[in-house]
């Protein structure tokens, strides 16, 4: 390519500035504009372009095809797959399939449109003028003219009666979507503060759903996830019903002291077996994670999420993170079955802070 | 030196730095992985014990006491019993490599009899649970589903959901089960092993140990189609590919687009129309 006088590659002026003489736009009708196919090396250059975008767009062509083809070969319904194959590894191999293909299919048209913008189109800076955003005088006194003719052929103004019945129409339609508001209710009453804990309601382990006996928590450092019995189906109970129970030395545990209001609660039966057994909230009481990161040997509990860490061995009281309050603790008692069961719900609500928390 | 100084400005060297940067991060992702060991049933007897004492003379009495009644720096194994002898010294944790709250995993000195001759001797010092058979530790038949339940509920909040290990508190971290054989995993729920809780018989019963051992196995063994697994420590290691290799695919093709193009160009509306 020659070197002239013309070939500049900065603007050569400040972007939106009016030009000092505006022309026309149209690169039609200029026909000494250089026609990019005017040198040989640039016929070639743009045959070779040519190629590699239809090639880019033949192979999104085959990658889309081959996307429908992995939707409708690759089975992935447990009754579906073929007899003795893993359904989990069958749906991997489906995803990576469908996903490969439509990667390949996206990109290469992406990539074929781009190398066309780029090879194949002359490199033109337009300047686009911007024009007024309301309509000339003209327009605008025929758009009065015609709104009050129309208004006056209506007689909406003559009849009252109908204008006020046509307004009662719409007002019903009009508040309507307010009232569907109501659908985000009912407010949460006292949910937020309850759990389906109660005096005598026996706590049994979630997957395996058997109550337990003091025997079964003799081993110093135990520690299982607990559920109230009978309530394994109802995820709203679950979601703030979750408890882990610990299994202490004698002698480890400094109970009671769960604080209520700046007070020290004494009076609920807070452990079992000789002060070596205690219950608390499985939910975190930052932003309601689950908590069952606990080490024997430090007696701290994590919590994945945030690393707030609370001590078993103290109530539960936090020692590093963000949780504002120690794991609520639930009081144990032995029912006459011999099985673990809560003394009464938690004394607190369980969980993160909430508005009216106090 | 200077010659990566004369051509920082080459229309090549963004695409460079940031390719070289994406080789960088690459080559830091790396992951470890380590070999087990399995063994056939123990069975004791009273030459089998003696022959460990003096095994443990020679090798634990160092730490745990001539007796192995504990000292100041290790804790007591009365008590103790067969199976977390067998955990502890078949996972290469003991005899530890220095003192601390955490040991790893690393290949044993000791052959199976000799652990086992080992744990013979600290379960005549008194009770402890036995080393689980091959019976026990089976997962013929076992309910893998119910097995991913209790994984979640009670092993993932640690080992992570496909038991690629993770972190605890103060710099310890609970350990990868992909080397683990179904028999350390055993012992492991039975005994609790360093700051692992204890799950014993009767919070976890022999026939859900198996079902959660079958879906550790079943887990161990799916397949990446993909190829990659990135660990299976599941969000941390995809977002930071996604973050670091998506990103910079994205500034790769972002500095692609807006590179200057070598031909001429036409400017139109301009004083030379």
């Amino acid at each position: 390519m020659s070197e002239s006088p013309e070939e500049i590659s900065g603007p050569r002026r400040v972007i939106g500035t009016p030009s000092p003489a505006p022309k026309s736009v149209d690169v039609a009708e200029k026909p000494d504009t250089p026609a990019f196919s005017a040198e040989p090396s640039m016929v070639d250059h743009a045959k070779n372009a040519e190629r590699v975008v239809a090639a880019l767009f033949i192979l999104a062509f085959l990658a889309g095809c081959g996307f429908i083809a992995a939707y409708v070969g690759l089975e992935v319904g447990v009754s579906t797959i073929p007899k003795g194959a893993n359904a989990v590894v069958a749906a991997f191999r489906s995803n990576l399939a469908l996903g490969t293909c439509l990667t390949i299919a996206l990109l290469s048209l992406g990539l074929g449109s781009m190398i066309w913008v780029r090879h194949l189109t002359p490199n033109i800076e337009t300047v686009e003028e911007r024009h007024d955003l309301n309509s000339a005088p003209a327009d605008r006194a025929a758009f009065q003219r015609t709104f009050a003719e129309g208004a006056a052929i209506s007689q909406i103004t003559k009849r009252p009666l109908i204008r006020r019945t046509m307004l009662l129409a719409t007002l019903p339609l009009a508040l309507a979507p307010l009232v569907l508001l109501r659908d985000l209710g009912p407010l949460p009453e006292n949910s937020l503060r309850t759990t389906v804990w109660r005096k005598g309601l026996r706590a049994v382990t979630l997957g395996g759903l058997r109550p337990l006996t003091l025997a079964d928590m003799s081993t110093a450092g135990s520690m299982i996830t607990v559920i109230p019995e009978g309530y394994q189906d109802d995820a709203d109970a679950l979601a703030k019903a979750g408890v882990i129970l610990i299994k202490f030395e004698p002698g480890q545990l400094r109970v009671p002291t769960n604080v209520v209001g700046g007070v020290t609660v004494s009076s609920p039966n807070w452990t079992l077996g000789d002060n070596t057994i205690v219950a608390y909230s499985k939910i975190c009481t930052h932003v309601g994670c689950p908590v069952a990161l606990y080490e024997q040997t430090t007696h701290h509990i994590l919590c994945p999420c945030h690393q707030s860490t609370f001590d078993a061995s103290t109530g539960a009281t936090v020692i590093f993170g963000p949780a504002p309050r120690p794991l609520p603790q639930l009081p144990l008692m032995v029912d006459a079955d011999g099985y673990i069961a809560a003394a009464s719900d938690f004394t607190q609500p369980v969980g993160p802070s909430f508005w009216e928390r106090g | 030196m200077s010659s990566i100084i004369s051509r920082r400005r080459h229309p090549a060297a963004g695409y460079a730095a940031v390719a070289g940067g994406l080789v960088v991060v690459g080559v830091l992702y790396s992951t470890l992985a380590g070999g087990g060991a399995s063994a056939a049933a123990p069975a004791q007897d009273t030459t089998q014990t003696s022959q460990g004492h003096s095994l443990f003379i020679e090798s634990c009495a160092t730490c745990h006491g001539l007796d192995a009644q504990g000292t100041a720096v290790a804790p007591s194994l009365v008590g103790a019993g067969a199976a977390a002898v067998d955990f502890q010294m078949s996972t290469g944790r003991m005899p530890a490599k220095e003192l601390g709250a955490e040991n790893d995993r690393k290949p044993t000195d000791f052959t199976p009899a000799e652990i086992y001759d080992i744990a013979s001797y600290i379960s005549s010092l008194g009770g402890g649970p036995a080393i689980p058979d091959a019976n026990q530790v089976s997962t013929a038949g076992a309910n893998t589903a119910l097995g991913q339940v209790l994984f979640s509920t009670n092993c993932a909040q640690c080992h992570g959901f496909a038991g690629a290990g993770g972190a605890l508190t103060y710099g310890k971290t609970a350990p990868s089960l992909n080397a683990a054989t179904p028999t350390q995993i055993y012992e492991a729920m039975l005994t609790g092993p360093e700051a692992m809780p204890v799950f014993g018989d009767g919070t976890v019963t022999p026939s859900e140990k198996k079902d959660i051992i079958a879906y550790i196995i079943d887990t161990r063994n799916e397949a990446n189609p993909g190829g990659f697994s990135l660990g299976r420590t599941g969000t941390v290691t995809e977002g930071l590919l996604a973050w670091l290799g998506g990103l910079g695919f994205l500034v790769l093709i972002a500095m692609w687009l807006t590179a200057k193009r070598k031909d001429r160009v036409v400017h139109v509306g301009e004083d030379d129309l």
